[in-house]
Order: structure tokens, then C-alpha cells, then sequence
């Protein structure tokens, strides 16, 4: 059933250099770098309030930079936006799950920037939503309202979602919060899936013990990139010191530091 | 039977309440259709605000023999700007600036209009004059609703999704500032062509009731988009019957109807009812369905 692998032409995926972004004069991030090759998953680590936010909007375009640059697949952000190169996964609570769509028409929203004005589907989107649902095995419920899902299935649909979209890199915000063993396993495989296809993951997650299962690269923030690379590497308690405010931890980074509370939405 | 066709004839023999009944039918598709993305975005205040804030701009054009829709539209859409600029340049919360900028300009609107000199009653801008509306007027209703209705038929998926996913929108290249402010041009062109029916003080209700009723009977928005639209042409028509063979104000009437349709539909909508919320378990109404 797995569609086949999707061809995402060269190695580099993000390449952020010397990024700057404040808010009305108050910096959020100050001289970040990070280099992030095809097919990686990689974590996003800090507190809240560290700039993981910001990146993610920075890679998205949706904030000016005052100093530095991004390119995704080696274009600049317009034309790599254009191109619907990055898939935001949202977090469950950001979205009202009343709205009137079911899941067909969540996941064919993936496809719009495809489509011309009117947004008619064509066959070629028909099909791309058609393999996004059954490779979350979704397409049984394709005609039910978002919110009739289940936790886990609404996770899916997004991840479909971006799946349609064709995007060769996805930014996950908290995929893992409130969802079940079960789903979390699920979700870990397509994420192993989608690496195997040449996608890169970013994943902001609270969870250390994700990081150390299965991201290959980490990300530390703290109102810059403090470190990142191998997991093994760059996951050490000095560094998550660094990154949690000088906390100094002692023993397994990975339960030493308490999670943040969930963010409100 | 002869009693009901009379009943339902006899208005039709005046010229005024034909007028009446096609221009409210018309205005209610444009409101009615407008509702949803009005309830879905939760805009209800910001309609408020801009029929509220279209008045001045209706008295200057009228004073200046200009189409009234003119001076609405560029109010309107200049108190949508203006609420815009305040909340980003402030720390004032959006709702506060809401009330405050609609609430400067309906009062500018009334200093105006009782300073300056012209043919306009303030009661038939305040609570709408569909039974004697004029040649022009209905020119000018038609023009916009033919408008509104082109841009949200043509732009419908990308509202709707501007509404459900403003981040995914923007992530995929949609201009999400574009749509903000074209939304919020065609609520103040429907508010426009609303308060030639019910009035500035009630159109709210024309922007919002059918929306909120219609929500409440369906899961999908193509169905809701046309239950709305139903429901706010019976309210006008039954609301301009009404207010003709009761001698009752016509808006009042018209919002009415729309109230009463809510309230049924509250009571005995088949899933989102109170009654069928009721009739389930509360186990089964916390938990959704895997």
C-alpha cells in the first residue's frame, strides 16, 4: 500500500545562516545557524520562550528576518514556498475541530496551492489525497467530520495533509502530545518512512526520550542554535544545561530535565 | 385555503411589497452565504462594528449626492483598517478596539446627520426602509450583492480554508493579508446592502443568525452554506408577510423570524440539538468516536 517514494532532487534540505528575528525590537532569535541534509529527522529542543516558534515561522516565511538568511532545497523562501517545499503539522489544540470539513477535504487543502483559482480538484490531486489517506490508513474515514476522529487519527490527517501537500520538508509542533503508545508508535513509522523518502522532519517536542529513540540529529535552542548535529553528540547534559537556563543536570539527559507544561493554544 | 391564498396574494397587488420581498430575498442570499465565514471566523463583533461604523460614510454621501454605497464601503472598510492598525500598534486587546472604533463612528455618524442638511431620516438608516426603497437604492443593492456573491463563489475555498488553517494557507503560498482584508470588504459591502432591509442596528443579524442556525443542522460547509442561505430568505419573506398584516416594524420582524428559526433548531437540530445532546449518554457525548 506505501505510495512510491516521492524524488526530492539534492541533499540540502534547511540551511539557515546567521538568522536574526525580533519582535518590535526585542530579539527572539539572535545569529542562529543550522544545516539540515534530505532524509533527517531532527528534534527542536528548548524551553518555552527559547525561539522555537519563531524558527518555525522563519522557515515558513511568516517573519521577517533582521539579519541573515534561509534557503529550503537550495531556494530562497519564496520560491521554495511557492514550490510548497514545507508542510507545518499543527498542534492539536490550535485547531477547531468543530469546522464543518471531513478529512477528504482536510487533506485535499494540502493540494491547494497546487490547483487554479477555483480549486477544482484534478485527477492528479484526487490520487495524491487517495495515497496520503491510505499510507495513514485513513481512507475508510475520509467522509468524516474532523472532530468525529479519534486523537491519534486527527494526528494522522495532518500528517496525510502535508503528505498531499508533496512537501520535501515538514515542522511538527508536538506531535506527541496526548496521543496513545499505539498512535505514537504508528507515527514514528511513517516518520521513518518519510525519511527513508528523502523528506526532513523537524519536530519540537518536550519529550527528551523521543529524541534519543529515533531523531537522528538534534537542534538546541535558546534564543539561538546552541548546538546541533548527531544526537549522540550534541545530546549531552552540558549542552541541555545550556539550553534549560544553566540548569545543570546530572545523569541520563534524557530524564534529568522536567517537560515544560503544554503551551496554552 | 382561499384564506391563506389571500393572505399570501394580497400583498403581491402592491408594487412596494414586490420591491420589498425581491430586494430582502436577494440581500438575504448575499448576508446568508457571508454568515458562515462570519460564524466559522467568529467575526460576529467585527460585523457589528462595521455595519455600525458605515454610517457616517452613508450621511457624507448622501449629503453629497454620491451613491450611498460609496461613502459605506470606504467607512467600512477604513474602520477595519483602523481596528487593524490600533490592536498591532497598541496592547489593546482586539474587542476593546472594536468597541471603541465602531462606537466613534456611529457617533460621528449621528452629529453628522443632525448637522447636516439633506433628505435622510435617521430611522430608516437606524432600523431600514425595505418597503419604500427607491429605484436607485435597488440598483445599488443589486450591483453589490452581484459582487459579494461573485468574490465568495469564486474565493470560497480559500476563505474557507483562510478561516480553518490561516498558518497551512499562508505556508502554501495563499496570501492570507489579501484574504483578511477582502473578507472583511465584502462584510462591509454586506453590510451595506443589509441595512437597506433591516438597518444598521439589526444587520448583525442578518450576518450572523443564519450562519450560527445553519451550523447547528450540519458537519459539512456546502450544506451549510445553502441551509443559511435558506433560512435567511424564509426569515425576510416571512418577516415582510408578518410586518405587513401586523402592521409591525419590518427589520424587527425579519430578525425575529431568524431568531425563532435559531431557537428550533437549538432545541431539535439532529445532532448538535439540545434535545439530541440530551438523548445521547454523556459518555458518549464527551468521548468522540474512534
Amino acid at each position: 500500500m506505501p505510495s512510491r517514494p516521492t524524488p526530492f532532487p539534492g541533499s540540502e534540505r534547511i540551511a539557515v545562516r546567521n538568522l536574526c528575528v525580533d519582535y518590535h525590537g526585542v530579539v527572539a532569535v539572535h545569529e542562529a545557524s543550522l544545516h539540515l541534509d534530505a532524509g533527517t529527522i531532527c528534534a527542536l529542543v528548548g524551553m518555552n520562550g527559547a525561539g522555537k516558534s519563531t524558527l518555525f515561522k522563519a522557515l515558513m516565511g511568516f517573519v521577517r528576518p533582521s539579519a541573515g538568511s534561509i534557503a529550503i532545497n537550495g531556494l530562497p523562501l519564496r520560491q521554495a514556498r511557492r514550490a510548497r517545499a514545507v508542510a507545518y503539522v499543527p498542534q492539536t489544540e490550535s485547531v477547531d475541530w468543530n469546522f464543518p470539513v471531513n478529512v477528504h477535504e482536510v487533506v485535499m487543502m494540502g493540494r491547494y496551492g497546487a490547483m487554479n483559482l477555483l480549486r477544482i480538484p484534478r485527477p492528479i490531486d484526487r490520487q495524491a489525497v487517495k495515497e496520503a489517506l491510505e499510507r495513514v490508513d485513513l481512507w475508510p474515514l475520509r467522509h468524516r467530520q474532523i472532530g468525529a476522529l479519534s486523537g491519534g487519527q486527527r494526528k494522522r490527517a495532518f500528517l496525510a495533509r502535508a503528505l498531499a501537500q508533496g512537501a520535501s520538508v515538514m515542522l511538527l509542533d508536538e506531535p506527541f502530545n496526548g496521543v496513545d503508545i499505539r498512535t505514537e508508535k504508528l507515527m514514528i513509522e511513517l516518520f521513518e518512512q518519510f525519511r527513508r523518502e528523502g523528506r526532513t522532519l523537524m519536530i519540537s517536542t518536550h519529550d527528551l526520550a523521543h529524541v534519543t529513540s529515533f531523531c537522528d540529529q538534534v537542534v538546541l535552542i535558546n534564543k539561538t542554535v546552541l548546538a546541533y548535529g548527531e544526537t549522540s553528540s550534541v545530546f549531552t547534559s552540558e549542552n541541555l544545561a545550556l539550553t534549560f537556563g544553566g540548569l545543570r543536570l546530572e545523569g541520563d539527559p534524557t530524564t534529568a530535565v522536567e517537560p515544560e507544561p503544554p503551551q496554552a493554544p | 385555503m382561499t384564506a391563506v391564498l389571500t393572505w399570501l396574494i394580497e400583498p403581491l397587488q402592491q408594487e412596494f411589497m414586490v420591491r420589498a420581498l425581491l430586494v430582502s430575498m436577494l440581500v438575504s442570499c448575499v448576508c446568508g452565504l457571508l454568515s458562515c465565514y462570519m460564524t466559522l471566523k467568529g467575526w460576529a463583533l467585527m460585523g457589528d462594528a462595521v455595519s455600525h461604523a458605515v454610517m457616517p460614510g452613508v450621511v457624507i454621501a448622501y449629503a453629497l449626492n454620491l451613491p450611498f454605497a460609496v461613502g459605506a464601503f470606504v467607512f467600512g472598510v477604513g474602520s477595519v483598517a483602523l481596528i487593524g492598525y490600533i490592536k498591532q500598534m497598541t496592547r489593546i486587546k482586539e474587542d476593546t478596539v472594536i468597541g471603541l472604533v465602531f462606537t466613534g463612528f456611529f457617533a460621528l455618524g449621528l452629529t453628522l446627520i443632525s448637522k447636516v442638511r439633506s433628505s435622510i431620516d435617521l430611522s430608516h438608516i437606524l432600523f431600514g426602509n425595505v418597503l419604500g426603497i427607491s429605484s436607485s437604492d435597488i440598483l445599488q443593492t443589486v450591483v453589490i450583492s452581484v459582487l459579494v456573491l461573485s468574490v465568495l463563489l469564486v474565493l470560497r475555498k480559500d476563505f474557507l480554508l483562510f478561516c480553518f488553517d490561516p498558518t497551512h494557507a499562508r505556508s502554501i503560498g495563499l496570501h492570507t493579508g489579501v484574504l483578511h482584508y477582502l473578507l472583511l470588504s465584502m462584510l462591509s459591502l454586506a453590510a451595506v446592502a443589509g441595512l437597506q432591509t433591516v438597518g444598521i442596528i439589526l444587520v448583525v443579524a442578518m450576518l450572523v443568525t443564519p450562519g450560527a442556525t445553519a451550523y447547528l443542522l450540519t458537519d459539512r460547509f456546502d450544506r451549510m452554506v445553502w441551509l443559511s442561505i435558506l433560512s435567511a430568505v424564509i426569515s425576510s419573506v416571512a418577516g415582510i408577510y408578518w410586518s405587513y398584516w401586523m402592521d409591525a416594524s419590518t427589520a424587527g420582524c425579519i430578525v425575529l423570524v431568524q431568531t425563532l428559526l435559531f431557537l428550533v433548531c437549538f432545541l431539535l437540530a439532529p445532532r448538535h440539538g439540545l434535545l439530541a445532546q440530551r438523548r445521547r449518554s454523556p459518555r458518549a457525548s464527551r468521548f468522540p468516536s474512534a
